[in-house]
């Protein structure tokens, strides 16, 4: 297991100055699971490979533990890696799909046939040790290739592209808390790359918000939720994503439109486009006039919440109610948690 | 799940079987009809019933064909398939300009017409003005294809390869690109020798496409006429006649149309049956595996 | 307008048998796993397949034997199908050409549905230059310019980006509005049944084993397995004996049968109840007390998935706020009785939970 670094690492394709990823100084901790987190393309895959070796950055360097690791290849980092689709060996059995690292690496009889065994227990392979992995489910396949990196003792992390892809919603849902309670039973350094929000906050400690080859947050999944560093981040993370409404701001006020709210601290100093950003969930509807006067378009049960979706002029809000409660017709106003809102400068949060 | 059972989707077919009959049954079964008759000219025929077969079947000359042909066949798998394997391997796995050049260069011999093949190869092969033979004979080699039957073998072998294995080539060329990058990233990771790579990943993955590669290179090597009779001429003696040669020189040269029919009915049943047994073998082990 | 249909196929039975009736202009959800025979029964509607027996109605008139190009259908895969080579425009306009319009009625439609997909300014491009979820918007528009009274959507967003689908999402049960037509999709999803409302069939094993409005069979399911697959995390299960006004759990909690279940005769049944009913704080007094043992938590920004054993069962909990849990401990969670639903012992719903009746 190591700690992992990259410091002043970039990526082009191409040799004109198009960075896929932008210059990045990132230390990431020995034994954490952090997920990289953002839509298609922006950069998530190509760090990935970075990391893995498969790709040679054009700037910078990778370091585990310290050691200098940019030039070394795949095969001597000492990673793990599930893949999107899975990879297995079709000829062998599970049990010799989970032995080939350690064979390859000349370990004792011995000391394989343990290894399998203890592994294969640890993740509820072993009552198919023996049989072909060809005709298994995707699910357990990638199970087997997850095994085939945790079967070796001296793994530096165990890298994740995005493995849930192929598996079935019921699934998945398993795999991924089994995942989780391995991670917290090895402690592993874990990396795992996805799309799906919802993966990435429940798996990670920490996650890694790209976009556009650049990474606009790393933070617990609360500190995401609570103080999103970028509009992008709160517009991604949450779903519905977090309300943005432009705003003038002054000292502990903001005005919308001619409506003027408090705000939780004061703010100086402030210049370029500004907005304010509230969470659906520390939005609430209300009959006080004195709050944002706001016209509902629609309602959406999504069982254990309602989402209102609203608007305020040209602005949407959406506001999400408990299961249980009512909504009635003269509620024609939205009042916000105000030490929820966050106060944003050209999309950047601007701290009080 | 269950796909409709329209069966208005048989009409679709018969032209295609309209046309199969007149290109194939039909001839055929005039085949079958010469391979129980005798003729005397004059276009009188009398019925033999399987006289010609038992003829043929218990002829000497039958069986020396076919072992010259089995013989053959399977030097030149044996040669084609895994050298077609190896040249596929070392051939660049991305696309560009050397993947592309690489690819030209082995369809080149396909390109060519069978009988310039071994028109190329006989002249090729001449010790007077042949580059080949030539410089064979120059080196102290004795090598005269029209005389020593073995040099008239390795001669036939060698064009044979030269003009085939680019099939196999390309076809391991297509297997081989279809392997997703991943695997080879995990079998870095996981530390698999070059061998292992072959045995577990590639292998595997071109099971599919190699087996096409096997049968036609089978069928095609079982009738080969063109090339060594443009060579050889199925010389010196009957050392390279093979059974298509054999079965050309009876019907024409000789005019034994009964024989020839029967000949070449035992023919197409003994290449039908090996490719059926072939491919049910191979097939069958696939679903072992799978299973 | 109605559809009434009756099916078996026979040897290996895909579908038993069904009856269901779809009513004009209502979304309709089919929900289920993989391989419940939820494409099967899209197939059978479109007529791709046949029954192999009983039949299927349009507006009173039987068309169990009319081919699919012959009937008002319009269908779209999980796959972005569009023609690779024709531009958007065309492919929008494909569908029209084929029935013959005037160009002029063509570019009207076309605009007009572009528009609301928000592909106005794409037009002229390429399917593969776009975006997956543009392509899916093409394929969408494509199956709606036709102005069909039936449109099939086969997990249309399963192949995309998760922000994109919540978009996407959105905006169906907009279009579908304005069209008029019978809408009918097929989801695993239960939160994609949920957000595009309307009625919700869910299917098991090549069953339905129940149809009506979505939000009722979410909060009034017949039985044990239409709650399981309406239920994501799955529901948690356990055993409960009433006598009397007094109820035994499984674990041997014993519970005051309260005004939610005062109603129950006695006997052995089945308590099912949903994660995010689960408290790990007594909010009221009637709330049961149950200990499980933590495996894992999974932490969401704003809730906390948490992992249990309790008995043998496995159960799940959602509760609000980010709580640092010590794992492989006792917790005690609470649930109020008027969150339980309870089964029979073969899984029929005996009483839906007291608090679903009001919503």
């Amino acid at each position: 297991m190591a700690k992992i670094t990259l410091s002043n690492l970039a990526h082009s394709y191409t040799s004109d100055n198009e960075y896929a990823l932008k210059t990045m100084n990132h230390v990431w901790n020995d034994g954490e699971a952090y997920a990289l987190l953002g839509p298609s393309g922006c950069g998530k895959t190509t760090l990935l490979n970075i990391i893995s070796g498969l790709l040679a950055p054009s700037q910078g360097q990778v370091l585990f533990d310290d050691q200098d690791v940019t030039t070394q290849d795949t095969a001597h980092r000492n990673i793990a890696q599930v893949f999107q689709f899975p990879v297995v060996y079709d000829t062998m059995t599970v049990r010799e799909n989970l032995a080939f690292p350690l064979k390859n690496r000349k370990m004792s009889a011995n000391y394989i046939e343990k290894r399998v065994a203890d592994i294969a227990s640890m993740i509820s392979l072993n009552d198919i040790l023996d049989k072909k992995a060809n005709g298994l489910t995707a699910d357990i396949k990638q199970k087997i290739s997850l095994g085939r990196g945790l079967v070796r003792e001296d793994v530096n992390a165990i890298l994740f592209d995005e493995p849930l892809t192929v598996i079935d919603p019921q699934m998945k849902w398993e795999l991924r808390t089994e995942l989780k309670a391995l991670h917290q039973r090895l402690g592993h350094t874990m990396i795992y790359v996805t799309h799906d929000q919802t993966e990435a906050l429940t798996f990670a400690d920490k996650v890694v918000v790209m976009s556009d080859g650049e990474v606009v947050q790393i933070g617990t999944p609360t500190e995401l939720f609570e103080k999103p560093a970028h509009t992008f981040v709160g517009f991604f993370i949450g779903s519905p994503g977090m309300n943005v409404l432009g705003a003038e701001i002054s000292g502990n006020k903001a005005r919308i439109g001619g409506h003027e709210l408090d705000l939780g601290h004061g703010y100086q100093n402030l210049s370029g486009k500004l907005e304010i950003g509230i969470r659906p969930e520390f939005a609430s509807l209300s009959r006080n006039p004195d709050d944002l006067p706001i016209t509902i378009n629609r309602i959406e049960d999504v069982g254990h919440y309602k989402i209102v979706r609203a608007s305020h002029q040209d602005m949407d809000i959406n506001i999400i109610s408990d299961e249980g409660a009512e909504i009635f017709e003269d509620m024609k106003f939205v009042s916000f948690d105000s030490s929820k809102i966050n106060i944003y400068a050209d999309d950047w949060l601007v701290e009080p | 799940m269950k796909k409709t059972t329209n069966q208005k989707a048989w009409f679709m077919v018969l032209p295609v079987l309209l046309l199969v009959a007149f290109s194939a049954i039909i001839p055929l079964m005039t085949v079958v009809n010469y391979s129980v008759q005798d003729t005397f000219g004059n276009n009188e025929f009398f019925w033999v019933g399987l006289e010609w077969f038992e003829e043929i079947l218990g002829s000497e000359r039958m069986h020396d064909a076919l072992g010259r042909q089995a013989i053959f066949t399977t030097i030149i798998l044996l040669i084609e398939v895994p050298l077609g394997i190896f040249v596929a391997l070392h051939m660049p796995k991305k696309s560009g300009v050397w993947s592309s050049l690489c690819l030209v260069l082995c369809a080149l011999p396909l390109l060519i017409p069978w009988n310039v093949v071994g028109t190329i190869w006989q002249i090729f092969g001449r010790i007077d003005i042949g580059l080949l033979g030539y410089a064979l004979d120059q080196i102290g080699i004795d090598y005269n294809y029209t005389q020593d039957s073995f040099a008239a073998w390795i001669t036939i072998i060698v064009m044979d390869v030269w003009h085939w294995t680019s099939l196999v080539v390309l076809l391991s060329y297509a297997g081989l690109k279809s392997i997703p990058d991943a695997f080879y990233q995990a079998a870095k990771i996981d530390q698999a020798s070059r061998w292992s790579i072959f045995r577990h990943i590639e292998l595997p993955k071109m099971k599919g496409v190699l087996l096409i590669a096997i049968l036609l290179r089978f069928m095609d090597s079982f009738m080969i006429y063109t090339e060594p009779f443009v060579v050889t001429g199925g010389g010196p003696g009957n050392a390279t006649t093979f059974l298509s040669i054999d079965l050309v020189k009876m019907a024409i040269g000789q005019f034994d149309l009964g024989p020839a029919a029967a000949f070449s009915l035992i023919y197409f049943l003994v290449i039908l049956l090996v490719s059926w047994v072939f491919y049910t073998v191979m097939v069958h082990s696939d679903k072992e595996s799978g299973s | 307008m109605l559809e009434n249909i009756t099916l078996t196929e026979n040897d290996q039975p895909h579908i038993y048998e069904t009856n269901l009736r779809l009513e004009k202009a209502t979304m309709n959800v089919l929900l289920g796993a993989t391989l419940s025979g939820k494409t099967t029964l899209m197939r059978l509607m479109a007529g791709l397949d046949k029954p192999s027996s009983g039949s299927i109605l349009w507006n009173d008139e039987d068309v169990t034997g009319v081919r699919v190009q012959d009937r008002d259908i319009a269908f779209v895969y999980q796959q972005f199908i569009n023609y690779p080579s024709l531009t958007v425009y065309e492919n929008i306009a494909s569908p029209l050409r084929l029935m013959n319009k005037n160009s002029a009625d063509i570019d009207k439609a076309v605009r007009q549905c572009a528009d609301l997909m928000k592909l106005s300014s794409f037009l002229t491009r390429k399917p593969l230059e776009l975006s997956g979820g543009q392509q899916q918007r093409c394929a969408l528009a494509r199956a709606l310019v036709k102005g069909s009274g039936l449109v099939l959507l086969d997990e249309p967003l399963a192949n995309l980006d998760y922000k994109l689908r919540e978009e996407l999402r959105a905006e169906i049960p907009k279009i579908f509005a304005d069209s008029g037509a019978i809408f009918v999709y097929a989801t695993t999803e239960p939160e994609e049944a949920l957000l595009l409302g309307g009625n919700t069939a869910t299917l098991h094993e090549g069953r339905i084993t129940q149809f009506g409005k979505t939000s009722t069979i979410y909060r009034q399911p017949k039985d044990a397995t239409t709650a399981r697959i309406f239920s994501n995390p799955p529901m948690n299960f356990l055993k409960l004996s009433k006598s009397g006004n007094k109820i035994t759990f499984s674990d041997g909690t014993n519970a005051k049968a309260s005004e939610a279940l005062s109603k129950l005769g006695d006997g052995d049944y089945i308590a099912g109840f949903r994660p995010n009913h689960l408290e790990l704080a007594q909010h009221s007094d009637m709330a049961i007390k149950f200990n499980a043992k933590l495996d894992v938590t999974e932490i969401t920004g704003s809730e906390t998935y948490m992992h249990m054993r309790h008995g043998g069962e496995r159960w799940v909990g959602l509760v609000h706020g980010v709580h640092d849990l010590t794992l492989g401990e006792e917790v005690s969670v609470f649930l109020d009785p008027s969150h339980i639903y309870t089964f029979s012992q073969d899984g029929n719903m005996v009483l839906p939970a007291f608090y679903a009746k009001g919503i």
